[in-house]
């Protein structure tokens, strides 16, 4: 019988939402991890059994937890996540200033697609991490924090933070804000900047090759080359594998937002959630809704049915959405409110998992059999 | 609970109590306090907490930074009603402190600090 489950990871805790193909009716399990901040959490699409998740607390620091059990149990696995190579150098602090690489968190964990074991970490200050053993031990890739530009990235306001992992083989998508995307056609030995047609107005130059905060990427395997991103402004799209980039805000009510997500059947359709602006993080009106386009962009339709039409004031974080490969496609998100929303009919209506979870920083989704 | 050994100084293997925070606690899954054993002569903070992080692997890097071996920001360590955070972490413990841990009348604290609003 086919399972969904919905991986959660919230500023205090990680929970586990667990349903049939239906999708009407969950249990929940957690909190995993209470009291502590789990930004991600991610299963291996080789392996749906084996879960890592990112655990940290500003007083205790960094862990990482392996399932293996589809989050029955845990273990705490490594820790150790240095700059190597010696002196790291610097980046630029909010003042201008330079700042010494301090490691602070892992963002973003991303699975190998084909083995179990191998498994990529995103951190801040921004550093690329790779384990071949399962999470035990962890190496950073240095080619992505030494190319040239890197003494020159500045945080954003969430700091200097490596959020969005992409694995296409030995092509790599990574990206950091407030720096931009980043490519590498040599599995993360060397990489270059990819953010030719961006423009953001809070940069001195709008259109520099890096200094851009990117919110997120995703890209339908599919089609590897088309990559869509919610920058802080503007929703984009590139269709050469990030060497330039269009926007296809369209008639989106604002295109500030943080998460987009594509069809897992259909790469020209995506899904963003629309926050009223970098000042006001939540939605507009307090009605929150998903914008979903059916066109890769551009031509935008608001899905509202099972959305809050009045006095919602949450945001949703970059990581926070999802979608399953079921053959009616599910989305589904999870707010700072505390609700995980899920959907199973491509967006058209949707329902709270639950209401009451803390703040939620993450939402993954396998499709068990 | 009390230990034979009562003199101020250590001896390889003397053991010291040791109260961790509840978080740190159920990462290293046990209850209650904790019994390491140092093996060093005389007492000082980081033999205390190389023991513990020895006993315990799962707990490095949460009490200390593993680049810079410092405390973390919001970690203190107390012990005798003396808050010994900020002492060098080579330097031996006071001898009140050194006896007390050694005779098990007294725990080695490691907290959490009080923070937020």
């Amino acid at each position: 019988m086919t399972q969904v489950r919905v991986l959660a990871g919230t500023r205090k805790g990680a929970f586990v939402l667990t349903s049939d193909g239906k999708r009407d009716k969950w249990s929940v399990s957690g909190p995993h991890f209470g009291g502590w901040e789990v930004y991600h959490m991610k299963g291996s699409p080789a392996d749906p059994n084996r879960l890592y998740a990112s655990q940290n607390t500003g007083w205790f620091g960094q862990l990482v937890q392996r399932s293996d059990d589809g989050g029955e149990t845990w273990q705490p696995v490594g820790n150790d996540f240095g700059y190597a190579g010696g002196d790291p150098g610097t980046h630029l602090w909010y003042d201008g200033t330079p700042r010494p690489w301090e490691f602070k968190r892992i963002w973003h964990i991303e699975p190998s697609p084909d083995d179990p074991d191998t498994v990529y970490a995103g951190g801040e200050d921004a550093a690329l991490y790779k384990s071949a053993d399962g999470g035990l031990t962890w190496t950073e890739l240095t080619g992505l924090r030494v190319q040239p530009s890197a003494p020159g990235w500045q945080p954003g306001a969430g700091g200097l933070c490596l959020h969005t992992i992409i694995l296409q083989g030995s092509r790599m998508f990574t990206a950091i804000s407030a720096a931009g995307t980043f490519r590498s056609d040599d599995a993360g030995e060397t990489w270059r900047p990819v953010n030719r047609g961006l423009h953001s107005e809070g940069i001195p130059d709008e259109d520099a090759e890096v200094g851009h905060c990117v919110h997120h990427v995703e890209a339908h395997p599919a089609r590897p080359d088309t990559l869509y991103m919610q920058k802080h402004w503007d929703v984009m799209r590139s269709d050469d594998g990030g060497l330039s980039w269009t926007e296809v805000s369209g008639n989106l009510p604002t295109d500030f937002g943080f998460p987009i997500g594509v069809h897992a059947h259909e790469p020209d359709t995506i899904y963003v959630v629309p926050i009223t602006s970098d000042s006001l993080h939540y939605p507009p009106d307090g009605k929150l809704r998903v914008w979903r386009s059916r066109s890769g962009g551009n031509e935008w339709e608001e899905l509202a049915a099972g959305l809050p039409e009045r006095d919602c004031y949450v945001n949703v974080y970059r990581d926070a959405m999802a979608v399953d490969t079921l053959d009616s496609c599910g989305i589904y998100f999870g707010t700072t409110g505390g609700q995980v929303y899920a959907s199973a009919d491509s967006g058209d209506s949707w329902a709270p998992i639950v209401r009451d979870l803390p703040a939620v920083l993450s939402v993954e989704v396998q499709v068990l059999s | 609970m009390t230990f034979p050994d009562a003199s101020p100084n250590a001896s390889p293997g003397t053991q010291v109590r040791v109260v961790l925070p509840a978080h740190l606690r159920n990462l290293a899954g046990v209850r209650g306090e904790v019994v390491v054993r140092v093996g060093v002569p005389v007492l000082t903070q980081r033999a205390v907490l190389d023991a513990v992080e020895s006993r315990f692997p799962m707990l490095g890097g949460t009490i200390r930074d593993r680049r810079t071996g410092k405390r973390r920001a919001f970690i203190r360590f107390y012990a005798c009603e003396q808050d010994l955070s900020n002492e060098p972490p080579d330097a031996p413990l006071p001898d009140g402190v050194a006896a007390a841990l050694v005779a098990g009348t007294e725990p080695f604290l490691v907290v959490g600090a009080m923070a937020g609003g």
